[in-house]
């Protein structure tokens, strides 16, 4: 007895387009029963998680929340545009946390290190840096996979907690603000090196949430109308196809690292010189990592992830208002997000796979359909 | 039965150990084995032979417990018996080694041969033991090396002695010398003997027409799922073998001689191209020469996986050569040159794979022809910085699809979407719309519907008759003596001369694929 996935010979075409919403839905209903037995009171939870800090949408005077959720939101597009490149291309690039980092702290070189070099060309230089940061830091595991066929998976991982630890030294040891009590972190960044606000009337969300919405439809039109996305479909569809065609899958290993890292690193350095304004030891609450689940519920479109992103960046502001008004752990959070995941893969299988029960024993078949006879 | 088989098959053999009656196994329309007859007698080497698609393997499966049979009785030591799985062939005293090794390369071989047994063996056991076996039979191996460090030669040991260690009556062999080096084909022989003499039997799968005769006491020859002859090769030549093997129906299809024209220029030649094998199981390229004129259809005979495969990638351009010289296509050196490049000087190429290597499944069929024509007609289907002009690219899929008559049930539909003898239409229509002056195709109809395949053929033709070279690489004998003005046979990495076509007989061309020297192929009384 036990359980078989086989292949269904037709998907819906609706439930494709669905599985996200489902997904989302299918989320809520599992969240209800955690708070249920948490013992909170479901409606309320649910209520202070996704709708109180969407209040600003009807009242003005909480538009500031709407702010707080470009904010979350942006670095979540960004990367996630990055990766749905890598993803499409069958590059597996799981260390975008780690490139994050990395354009945060090679951005913040300028103002911290030479804090009297004043001028408005330090924050383009900052951007050009993080970016040049976060490739950099991209091409390691792309390397390692082009040279040494190495697990892209494991290295752009691993990478992740060198960066963190790299950063911990820096914003403890040769970074340190002298004036901040032993406090880990940088000075706070000269007006030059601040990202600018949309609207500082209404609230805080910065330029990074342009840059993000910039990203998404360029790379939603590369994807979408170029012979460069077509390539990168080739690719990540069938290697040998896109040999036949006369691609090399070896440029395009880079070509996704450097994609991806570029864009994360610009996300980290916006977030520093954004809202933060000074590098320290937490940047990051997982932005990277929750950028893969945002790419895979925007359906790796471009466009689909700037709605994912939204969604995803609600809920860390849900965690946060629920974790004041209703007093759950913001681990809760966490449990959320990889709750999404799970039902984003679980409707993308089910849409794709029928499960049957099989009982007796296994019978080999459909193999002479091979030609070799 | 085929007309004009030779069939001495022995009434009844003494004390057969293995004996298969009508056995038969039904793919689709497809009948692989059909009333298969077998004895292997105790203490014989008894040959399976046959082309590509006779039906050996599916044979050899059923035997093995890992395809069900859809009728017919498989007998052992007299007893009837149903082999469900290979583990119950191995209890019943059955082994088998495979052509393609399932061995862990970072592990010994010692603890590779661990992972098959069922029983908690100690390693240093297994290893002491396989020393004994290695010994024994002359396998020389150290049971401590890593797998990834030995030769295939030395892989190809490993299964031996873990198969010997279940100690098995019937060991099948499926064409166990294909990667084997001339001298490590020699030494395995005589492991083979040597186990004969202990009274094994071996089950022998092989299209080598001369270690048959020189190794084998029985041979049974399987031609389109039908056992067609059971003969003693020693008493056979090579020459009879192969005509047993390719069959010599006489061929209906009459051409037109239109090629005694002359030959017109050299438009794709190819010159001393060597090629080391790629990985473990890819056969190397040893010095092949060939020209192809204007106007001409050379066909490659041969056997899959004697580096047909291997010799496509080279001409293409998927894989480079070390010098420019090697290829020249339309007189220029191309051997550096990447496969857009050729593509630029005017070849075309349709690969034997078509989902996954010349078409993406999930891709429509208008993606699909951009696949390999982004950059000869960049200028029609590409704007300023690589816009896709979807409409001219969909315009000319249309025009490719109402050319080759391709069916399908969508406006455009996915790739996969297409049965296989309408997307090779499309793929063979999305070269041919280019009118290309060298077309290099790797099996044009494999697995192809006739009709498709009647059209596919024409459209080859013509294209040649309209001054085109064209190079044909097919495992159908008959297709290339119908489409062919010469053959060249292809055997383990080596290319023949090829024999024009009122030259070559099946016969002869049979034998070259059996793996005869070339300078000796004559022509044999029959």
């Amino acid at each position: 007895m036990r359980l078989e996935l086989s292949k269904r010979p037709q998907h819906s075409k609706l439930f494709s387009i669905l599985s996200p919403f489902l997904a989302l839905a299918l989320t809520l209903v599992a969240g209800a029963i955690l708070f249920a037995l948490l013992g909170k009171n479901p409606g309320t939870a649910l209520y202070y998680y996704f709708i109180d800090p969407l209040t600003g949408l009807w009242d003005p005077d909480n538009r500031w929340q709407l702010h707080e959720l470009a904010i979350k939101a942006a670095p979540l597009i960004l990367i996630a545009v990055g990766l749905s490149v890598c993803f499409q291309s069958n590059n597996w690039n799981i260390g975008a946390e780690g490139q994050f980092i990395a354009g945060a702290a090679a951005g913040s070189f300028l103002p911290v290190v030479f804090p009297e070099f004043q001028s408005w060309i330090v924050l383009p230089l900052m951007l050009l840096m993080g970016i040049a940061g976060g490739m950099a830091y991209a091409a390691i595991p792309a390397i390692l996979k082009v040279r040494f066929n190495t697990n892209e998976i494991l290295t752009s991982l691993m990478l992740v907690y060198v960066a963190q630890l790299f950063n911990d030294w820096l914003v403890r040891g040769p970074w340190r603000n002298p004036q901040g009590m032993s406090f880990p972190g940088t000075v706070r960044f000269h007006e030059y090196a601040i990202l600018p606000q949309i609207w500082p009337d209404s609230g805080r969300a910065h330029w990074g949430f342009v840059f993000a919405l910039i990203a998404a439809v360029a790379v939603w039109f590369m994807m979408s109308r170029t012979l460069k996305g077509f390539e990168v479909r080739v690719l990540g569809q069938s290697r040998r196809a896109g040999r036949f065609a006369g691609f090399s899958s070896a440029r395009m290993v880079f070509f996704a690292f450097l994609l991806s890292g570029a864009l994360a690193g610009l996300a980290g350095i916006c977030e520093v010189a954004g809202p933060i304004e000074h590098l320290n030891e937490k940047i990051s609450i997982g932005y990277g990592f929750t950028a893969i689940i945002v790419a895979f519920l925007g359906r790796l479109n471009p466009l689909g992830i700037v709605a994912a992103g939204l969604v995803l960046a609600l809920t860390y502001l849900g965690g946060e208002a629920a974790q004041i008004s209703i007093g759950v752990s913001d681990k809760v959070v966490r449990a959320f997000q990889g709750t999404i995941l799970f039902f984003v893969l679980a409707c993308d299988t089910l849409i794709h796979y029928r499960v049957r029960l099989v009982s007796g024993k296994a019978t080999t078949s459909g193999e002479a359909a091979h030609g070799n006879v | 039965m085929a007309g004009g088989v030779v069939d001495d098959r022995r009434s009844i053999p003494h004390e057969g150990l293995l004996e298969v009656r009508g056995l038969t196994k039904v793919f689709g329309s497809l009948r692989a084995c059909d009333h298969i007859d077998l004895t292997i007698a105790k203490g014989e080497i008894h040959a399976l032979l046959g082309e590509n698609g006779a039906g050996k393997s599916t044979l050899v499966k059923m035997l093995f417990g890992s395809l069900e049979p859809a009728s017919g009785e498989i007998r052992w030591k007299g007893q009837p018996v149903r082999i469900g799985s290979p583990g119950e062939a191995r209890r019943l005293g059955i082994g088998m080694v495979f052509q393609h090794f399932s061995l862990f390369d970072a592990l010994t071989a010692a603890e590779n041969i661990a992972l098959s047994l069922d029983r908690e063996t100690p390693i240093g056991a297994i290893a002491t033991r396989a020393r004994e076996l290695s010994a024994a039979y002359g396998l020389p191996l150290d049971p401590f090396a890593l797998v990834g460090d030995l030769s295939v030669g030395e892989r190809q040991r490993i299964e031996i002695i873990r198969c010997l260690l279940q100690e098995p009556e019937l060991i099948i062999l499926d064409e166990p010398t294909s990667v084997l080096t001339p001298q490590e084909a020699d030494r395995l022989f005589e492991t083979l003997e040597r186990l004969r003499g202990e009274g094994k039997s071996i089950l022998y799968i092989s299209h080598r027409l001369e270690e048959v005769k020189r190794l084998c006491d029985c041979a049974t020859v399987l031609r389109h799922g039908k056992v067609v002859a059971s003969c003693d090769p020693r008493k056979e030549t090579a020459a009879s073998l192969a005509r047993m093997m390719v069959g010599n129906e006489v061929m209906a299809v009459v051409r037109d001689v239109a090629a005694d024209t002359g030959k017109g220029e050299v438009l794709l030649q190819i010159e001393g191209l060597s090629r080391k094998p790629a990985g473990p199981f890819s056969v190397p390229l040893r010095d092949i020469s060939l020209s192809v004129h204007a106007g001409e259809v050379i066909g490659i005979a041969g056997v899959a996986g004697n580096g047909q495969g291997e010799f496509f990638e080279a001409v293409s351009g998927e894989v480079q050569q070390d010098r420019p010289e090697v290829v020249r296509i339309r007189g220029r050196a191309a051997g550096r040159l990447g496969i857009s490049a050729r593509r630029l000087l005017g070849a075309a190429f349709v690969p034997e794979e078509r989902l996954g290597h010349g078409a993406v499944p999930a891709m429509r069929l208008s993606e699909n022809l951009l696949l390999s024509r982004f950059r000869t007609d960049a200028k029609a289907f590409l704007a300023a910085i690589g816009v896709i002009q979807s409409s001219a690219v969909t315009t000319a899929a249309r025009r490719v699809v109402a050319d080759m008559d391709v069916r399908k049930s969508a406006e455009n539909p996915e790739a996969a979407a297409l049965s296989g003898g309408n997307l090779q239409k499309f793929i063979i229509g999305r070269e041919l719309d280019r009118k290309p002056a060298v077309m290099v195709v790797n099996q044009p109809t494999w697995g192809v519907d006739a009709g498709a395949a009647a059209r596919i053929r024409q459209a080859l033709i013509d294209l040649a008759r309209a001054g085109s070279a064209v190079l044909v690489i097919s495992q159908d004998l008959d297709e290339l003596f119908e489409i062919s003005d010469a053959i060249a046979v292809m055997h383990n990495g080596k290319l023949s001369a090829p024999i024009p076509r009122a030259e070559a007989t099946y016969e002869r061309i049979g034998l070259l694929m059996g793996g005869a020297e070339p300078g000796h192929a004559v022509r044999e009384p029959a």
